[in-house]
């Protein structure tokens, strides 16, 4: 159609006018927009059906495009790997030489720290369900740092889910749809993570700021921290399992004390998003696995071992716990019982001292007198 | 005869945002060479500039916001952020187009580092006030001095519509 023909042809438009008024329109979109985003909360549903969409467009889009990426990175390295066969064949053998002493001193300090446990009746926390992902997109600005790993709702995957590199916390999962999860770095500027120095076990908040190394701010103390200090979650407020590597201190040029995050050591490609929620999980966790357990015997008072004398075990209790104390329980907690209990001044009678005569038994006799079923602390297998 | 048809608009603003997007993806893939990764401009800063110089038009704020929102939601920065920092470039660009018509290169070329610079201000702010921090000097001019670096794309786009369509000779 000529230009003539069209019948808006002759309309003359004041088009700065009407492009000002597009402007306008749009920037109140978007000012609604910011103002409404929440995007840093743990709330699921705050994360949005539109970014939702976007996540679960963008995973399988960025992930066959960085699939051809990834064969050469792998192909880089393999040339890489020939070249260098012989150097790194001298460095491998040099830490493993290295990795035997420490494998000792491991074994060692495993035992003795068994030992510390039986003889406290320490629970630790159970191993936390993890799932394998590959990160297909990153975001690196100064305004946003994010990544988009391939794992989301179908494996489990829920907003507040620690995600880790093989070095160390990389950060947390802030929106999940299927097939795709998008984590909040620790760089990004919205991020808050409760730390604290392994040495000092003083805490601090590491707050991103859109760099590669994040601040430690809160900081109390005389000292708290040295140039060097290793840094670990702390576990405050129950968003992180304690004790995840997070990085070294380093005081950075503008005086404040940063952290050179683990997880930089290497390309984050793959992570593992631990199924972490919150310590109640833990303790859910742990309940399960005391009722995997064989029913302990009542006992008038809790066994112990060699902390407290126990009271003597009645006649009638004695012989139950015997078979309640072989019975298989998970293997760390068992020779750990075992080599305390010739140490323990507690009376003759005490259960920690009966030996295990078989492995499997049937459950104990019910004991004439009710008591508390509390399993020796020894047993707790965590 | 091509000459004398109106242009389309598809041509000066649809292939632009799109060219736009897909580079955003490809540069978004976490791809590390040497412990190097990939920069990140802002790739929309270019068409944002561009389109306001061309001439005013009633889609190119919305193309603006879709690339905006594009950005936010790809990046998983704050929606609105960028949406909102690109329209204060493409605002900024509309107000001084009569100042910037028929200057040279270099002249452009700092307007276009002022309006990306307004961008970069603007999300700086946006950002602070949002997320109660201060965002890294060093990584906000890392990602503004890369940005600058694409000036010649919006010189070629401009270059390129600034006169094609007969109804704006």
């Amino acid at each position: 159609m000529a230009l003539r023909e069209n019948p808006f042809g002759e309309l003359r438009v004041p088009l700065a006018w009407t492009a000002g008024v597009a402007l306008i329109v749009a920037i109140v979109v978007a000012v609604v927009l910011l103002m409404s985003d929440r995007r840093e909360t743990f709330q699921s549903e705050a994360y949005g059906a539109s970014r939702q969409m976007g996540d679960a467009i963008s995973a399988p889009v960025t992930g066959f495009f960085a699939t051809p990426g990834r064969w050469v990175g792998d192909g880089v390295n393999s040339i890489r790997g020939y070249f260098f066969a012989v150097s790194e064949n001298t460095q491998l053998k040099a830490e493993l030489r290295e990795a035997q002493e420490w494998k000792i001193a491991a074994l060692a300090l495993r035992d003795t720290n068994d030992r510390y446990k039986a003889l406290l009746g320490l629970k630790t926390d159970p191993p936390i369900p993890m799932v394998a992902a590959r990160t297909v997109s990153e975001a690196r600005g100064p305004f946003s740092n994010t990544r988009l790993a391939n794992a989301g709702r179908e494996k489990g995957v829920i907003t507040g889910n620690p995600v880790m590199s093989e070095n160390g916390l990389v950060g947390r999962v802030i929106g999940v749809t299927n097939g795709a999860s998008r984590i909040l770095l620790l760089t990004d500027i919205a991020s808050r993570t409760p730390v604290m120095v392994d040495r000092t076990n003083a805490r601090a908040i590491l707050a991103g700021d859109g760099g590669p190394n994040p601040r430690l701010e809160y900081l109390r103390g005389q000292d708290p921290v040295k140039q060097g200090d290793r840094l670990v979650t702390s576990g405050d407020g129950g968003v992180l399992p304690r004790g995840l590597p997070v990085g070294v201190a380093v005081k950075g040029l503008d005086g404040r004390w940063r952290a050179v995050l683990a997880s930089d050591a290497a390309p984050v490609d793959f992570v593992r998003i631990l199924l972490f929620q919150d310590f109640s999980q833990l303790a859910t966790a742990a309940a399960a696995e005391l009722n995997k357990m064989p029913v302990p015997p009542p006992a008038s008072s809790p066994p112990t071992v060699g902390v407290t004398a126990a009271a003597p075990a009645t006649a009638a209790a004695a012989p139950a716990l015997r078979p309640a104390v072989a019975t298989p329980a998970t293997g760390a907690a068992r020779p750990a019982a075992a080599a305390t209990a010739p140490r323990a001044p507690a009376p003759r009678a005490s259960p920690a001292r009966a030996p295990a005569p078989k492995a499997a038994t049937p459950r104990p006799a019910p004991a004439p007198t009710p008591a508390p079923a509390a399993p020796p602390p020894s047993e707790v297998p965590f | 005869m091509g000459g004398a048809r109106p242009l389309a608009p598809w041509r000066w603003l649809g292939v632009p945002l799109v060219q736009c997007l897909v580079l955003t993806v490809l540069f978004s893939l976490p791809f590390r060479a040497f412990g190097l990764s990939l920069p990140e401009p802002i790739f929309p800063m270019v068409p944002a500039f561009a389109w306001a110089v061309i001439r005013p038009s009633i889609l190119a704020p919305v193309g603006v916001l879709i690339m905006g929102l594009f950005l936010d939601v790809f990046w998983g920065a704050p929606l609105g952020l960028w949406a909102l920092s690109l329209l204060i470039t493409y605002g900024a660009a509309l107000v001084g187009r009569n100042m910037m018509a028929g200057q040279s290169w270099p002249v452009m070329w700092s307007w276009y580092a002022v309006t990306s610079g307004l961008a970069m201000g603007a999300a700086f702010l946006f950002t602070m006030l949002d997320s109660h921090a201060t965002a890294s000097l060093v990584a906000v001019a890392w990602q503004f001095l890369v940005t600058l670096l694409l000036f010649p794309f919006a010189h070629l786009l401009i270059d390129r519509f600034e006169d094609a369509d007969v109804r704006f000779r």
